[in-house]
């Protein structure tokens, strides 16, 4: 049997809208990959452990409410912290252009903002995934 | 990193990439396993089945925190559909059960079906191993939201419990082979609804019409997960009924029918790659299936014929 890619589609911190979450996960699905929806409201620890109980290759966080800057390297820092070092991040939502090259230093390998064509992130991952 | 040795340590990394390496065939997952089996044997197996939207994931997340109360580690196997056109799958299960993440004496691993038909995955049963020798005490198998034949689960499990909603069927319904003849413990969740005391009738009707039943009828149990109702009393049958299947020599009958079913199934799957890799090595296979098509030969013969010469 194949590897399948496994990714973790998940909604750190206190917004609670995920029909982009969603939109996503479905894309993901549709292109062959097997993903992991924990729901609205995660904590980081929360989402580290679930990465880590599901063992992931990737790990898709979606923010809208703007504490992507906190909280997404949090999780990246979690994540790592467990001993799964090659894990790919991946960021959406709602995320200034002026904030992206920070996200990228603290290991979001890449940001998808609106309007980015779901094909685009199925590219992203195919190309990038270890 | 030895992977064997590190879950046997405790390390939750280690159990999780087992369960990969298992899940994917990588080339390490039999020497894990047979490092982990001597491990296993030890965990009460509880399978919970029943239809789409019956409340399977929350009530499994409702039971995990009563077996905790009482200070046992719980393992989590939760299967989902694969779709059989992208091969992807969206693993929701965990949605119900985001209070358990932080618990470390919980690990729950979500699977997608993959092709299986039965309700399970084909790694189901190794993942629970993996669980099991993890030191997990109970070990929860939450199938796919199933119709009336996927009981693979029964095959899995020590104990069955099917979950039921009221208000999805007529008393038909409750006669049909299948699901409705696995359950060692039924649940009749949502139980605040219409209809449950007709669903309980029903089922009780048809428990009557079973003649097997010498030593222990299947309880009906009611229960709200979401309130968190019935919980407490819900336990308390699974744990009577792995009693009862000690004390009555059930519990080494069920697993030594289990030990036969999976060497038999590990049998027939290297038989079949090794028959498939000779022959697809001797190049003649596709001129025997074009014979085969064009009817110049029929298909029971050169079946025969391709085992006669390799199984000598």
């Amino acid at each position: 049997m194949e590897k399948r890619i496994r990714v973790l589609v998940a909604k750190p911190g206190l917004d609670g809208h995920d029909r982009g979450a969603k939109v996503v996960a479905r894309a993901l699905r549709d292109a062959g990959f097997e993903v992991i929806y924990t729901g609205l409201r995660q904590t980081p620890e929360q989402i580290a452990e679930a990465a880590l109980q599901e063992d992931v290759n990737v790990v898709a966080l979606s923010l809208l409410s703007g504490a992507h800057p906190h909280l997404f390297p949090r999780v990246v820092e979690l994540v790592k912290g467990k001993g799964m070092t090659d894990v790919l991040f991946v960021g959406g939502g709602v995320i200034p252009d002026a904030d992206i090259p920070a996200l990228k230093d603290a290991g979001i390998a890449e940001v998808f903002t609106p309007g980015t064509p779901t094909s685009a992130i199925v590219e992203f991952i195919n190309a990038n995934v270890k | 990193m030895d992977i064997a040795n590190e879950l046997l340590a405790g390390s939750r990394l280690a159990l999780s990439r087992a369960i990969t390496a298992v899940e994917n065939e990588y080339d390490t997952a039999v020497g894990i396993m047979q490092k982990l089996y001597p491990h296993t044997g030890r965990a009460h197996v509880i399978g919970i089945t029943g239809p789409p939207g019956a409340g399977k994931s929350t009530l499994t997340d409702k039971l995990a925190k009563e077996y905790r109360r009482q200070g046992k580690t719980v393992g989590i196997v939760a299967v989902d559909p694969t779709s059989p056109f992208s091969g992807g799958a969206i693993l929701g299960d965990r949605i119900r059960m985001n209070e358990l993440t932080l618990d470390e004496g919980v690990f729950i691993r979500s699977m997608g079906t993959r092709g299986s038909l039965g309700g399970l995955s084909r790694k189901t049963a190794e993942t629970v191993k993996i669980l099991d020798a993890s030191g997990k005490d109970v070990i929860f198998i939450e199938t796919v939201g199933v119709g009336q034949s996927e009981v693979d689960i029964v095959k899995a499990a020590d104990t069955t419990l099917v979950v039921l909603v009221p208000g999805l069927g007529d008393d038909i319904q409750a006669i049909k082979a299948g699901v409705l003849e696995i359950g060692d413990v039924f649940a009749i969740n949502k139980a605040d609804r219409d209809g449950v005391d007709r669903l309980n009738i029903e089922l009780e009707m048809m428990l009557d019409l079973n003649q097997d039943m010498v030593d222990w009828r299947p309880p009906i149990k009611r229960t709200v997960a979401s309130q968190n109702q019935g919980i407490n009393e819900l336990v308390a049958t699974l744990e009577e009924h792995i009693k009862h299947l000690e004390e009555t020599g059930k519990l080494a009958l069920r697993r030594k029918q289990r030990t036969k079913n999976e060497l038999l199934a590990m049998i027939e799957e290297q038989l079949g790659r090794y028959i498939l890799r000779n022959i697809n090595e001797s190049g003649q296979f596709e001129q025997l299936v074009t014979s085969v098509q064009q009817r110049q030969r029929d298909p029971y013969s050169v079946v025969n014929e391709i085992l006669k010469d390799r199984l000598k």
